[in-house]
């Protein structure tokens, strides 16, 4: 099932994301997700996260796929050339696996192999692309495929609350353009930016899933802002999660927090996208209160 | 060393408007420049009547002494609408930060050829890549001044306009975004085509 569908039908789509192991027991992970995520419609399967070397992307969404979940293939053009990216894509396809998000990727330097190579031959604009080609039959040196081409549900991210806000909408312009059908957001903790955000990216016509982060304490918050680019938690939220610790760490105030930004930006956007960074048992909470 | 390569006339074109001040330069004498066929496409040009004046130098990636350089010519630069420049990379570099204002295009490629580099002061870099990018982002390299060197626009990765890979670096896409707002071109960069690098054109020897 392509999430583009579910878009078409007028559907608020719900999806999260999880993070292969740096290891080969994916058992665990599968396990969580199913038991904790079955209730959204797809599983976002993040490559090589931050720059950290993990475990396979595709043979993770394969097993999502097995244990009878909807994966979303993020692949990023960090860490493959053209050939491999356009390789890659094909085999998710022929393993039924048809729904992507096409992202740049963090730079080698960020992660735990500094002294990698950073690759990005191509880039998120140029992977949309490349992910329309084969859509169409070629591949990006124009040459046939054969058979019969796949078919892709293809995403792509912006960041809303980025104080580069023009370059943003500049960029999802040239990603629509290159063949974007979907976009998952940056973390929003302000609703208000959002909304106004998205009055400027509707023209684009493409479906847009809020993204959210649960907080977790005060501390994760001022860390977001000092280093996660495009995240700003404003300070009457990390108040909040200062005020009672206990509550904050047995989740109820960032699910709190979360459930209230997604009812505030729901009217304005197409879906929701849940970064919850561990506490994936807390989802069907969210859910719950956010009144999905 | 670095080999200059003329684009394609119909490339020239379609990034030049108006009226046209021509600058060459014939600096660093280990740089080959196409000097027949700029001149050619410069005569071109001049029987169209749209050349406000030519000025041939060299090495203009010094700033201080091309604004000295430059000063007899101010007219003619005023009168035009778009700055031809017929130099390496850092050369248009240093012409399009010299005149914000100015629609500043570059006119040739930069390959590069092993062997001892030209000396250039350290503001603006060239990374030789052999398919200048200038003319589509308001003369700011994306090659150099993209810790990624992306050529389709701004990743999410700048915190405060600044650079996540290297804090103390301005976010190149952002300067891009900004230049070309100032110039009223920001659809040169959203309706262009999709780009894609050819790294076959790296190195012109084994092009």
């Amino acid at each position: 099932m392509r999430i583009t569908e579910l878009f078409d039908n007028g559907e608020f789509v719900v999806t999260a994301e999880v993070g292969p192991p740096k290891g080969i027991h994916l058992g665990h992970l599968v396990e969580e997700a199913k038991e904790h995520l079955s209730g959204i419609t797809a599983v976002n399967v993040t490559d090589n996260q931050s720059s950290v070397m993990r475990t396979s992307t595709l043979a993770t969404c394969a097993m999502m796929k097995q244990a009878g979940l909807t994966p979303i293939y993020q692949a990023t053009c960090r860490d493959r050339n053209r050939l491999a990216l356009q390789s890659d894509l094909l085999g998710a396809a022929a393993l039924g696996i048809e729904n992507i998000l096409c992202l740049t990727g963090d730079h080698t330097k960020m992660g735990d192999h500094p002294g990698a190579k950073p690759v990005f031959d191509l880039d998120s604009v140029s992977l949309l692309y490349t992910a329309s080609q084969l859509e169409k039959g070629y591949d990006l040196a124009g040459n046939e495929l054969v058979g019969e081409p796949p078919k892709f549900a293809k995403g792509a991210v912006v960041s809303p609350i980025s104080d580069s806000v023009d370059a943003q909408l500049a960029k999802m312009e040239r990603k629509v353009m290159a063949g974007a059908d979907y976009f998952q957001t940056q973390a929003v903790f302000e609703s208000e930016k959002f909304i106004e955000f998205m009055e400027r990216a509707k023209q684009f016509g493409k479906p847009v899933q809020l993204g959210v982060i649960i907080p977790k304490n005060a501390g994760m918050c001022k860390f977001m802002n000092r280093n996660v680019a495009g995240v700003h938690v404003p300070q009457y939220m990390i108040d909040e999660l200062a005020a009672d610790k206990e509550r904050a760490k047995a989740g109820i105030t960032g699910v709190e927090i979360a459930a209230r930004i997604i009812k505030e930006c729901r009217p304005y956007c197409q879906g929701l996208h849940i970064m919850a960074l561990g506490w994936e048992a807390k989802v069907p909470e969210l859910m719950k209160l956010a009144g999905l | 060393m670095l080999i200059t390569e003329l684009k394609a006339n119909e490339v020239i074109r379609a990034a030049i408007s108006g009226k046209v001040f021509v600058l060459n330069c014939h600096g660093c004498r280990e740089i080959r420049f196409p000097e027949h066929e700029a001149d050619a496409f410069q005569a071109e040009l001049t029987a169209e009547g749209i050349v406000t004046g030519i000025f041939t130098t060299e090495y203009i990636c010094n700033d201080e002494n091309l604004s000295v350089i430059l000063q007899p010519h101010a007219a003619a630069i005023q009168a035009a609408d778009t700055i031809l420049v017929f130099s390496c990379g850092v050369g248009v570099q240093t012409v399009a930060a010299m005149y914000p204002g100015k629609r500043v295009v570059a006119a040739c490629d930069t390959y590069a050829l092993p062997g001892f580099q030209g000396v250039t002061p350290l503001e603006h870099d060239c990374k030789q890549c052999g398919e200048c990018y200038l003319n589509l982002t308001g003369g700011i390299c994306p090659i150099t001044a993209c810790s990624k060197s992306l050529v389709n626009g701004q990743c999410g990765g700048a915190k405060n306009g600044m650079c996540e890979v290297d804090p103390s670096m301005e976010c190149g896409w952002e300067r891009i975004q900004k230049k070309l707002t100032a110039l009223g071109r920001l659809d040169v960069l959203t309706k262009a085509p999709v780009q894609l690098r050819n790294y076959a054109t790296d190195d012109l020897v084994n092009k």
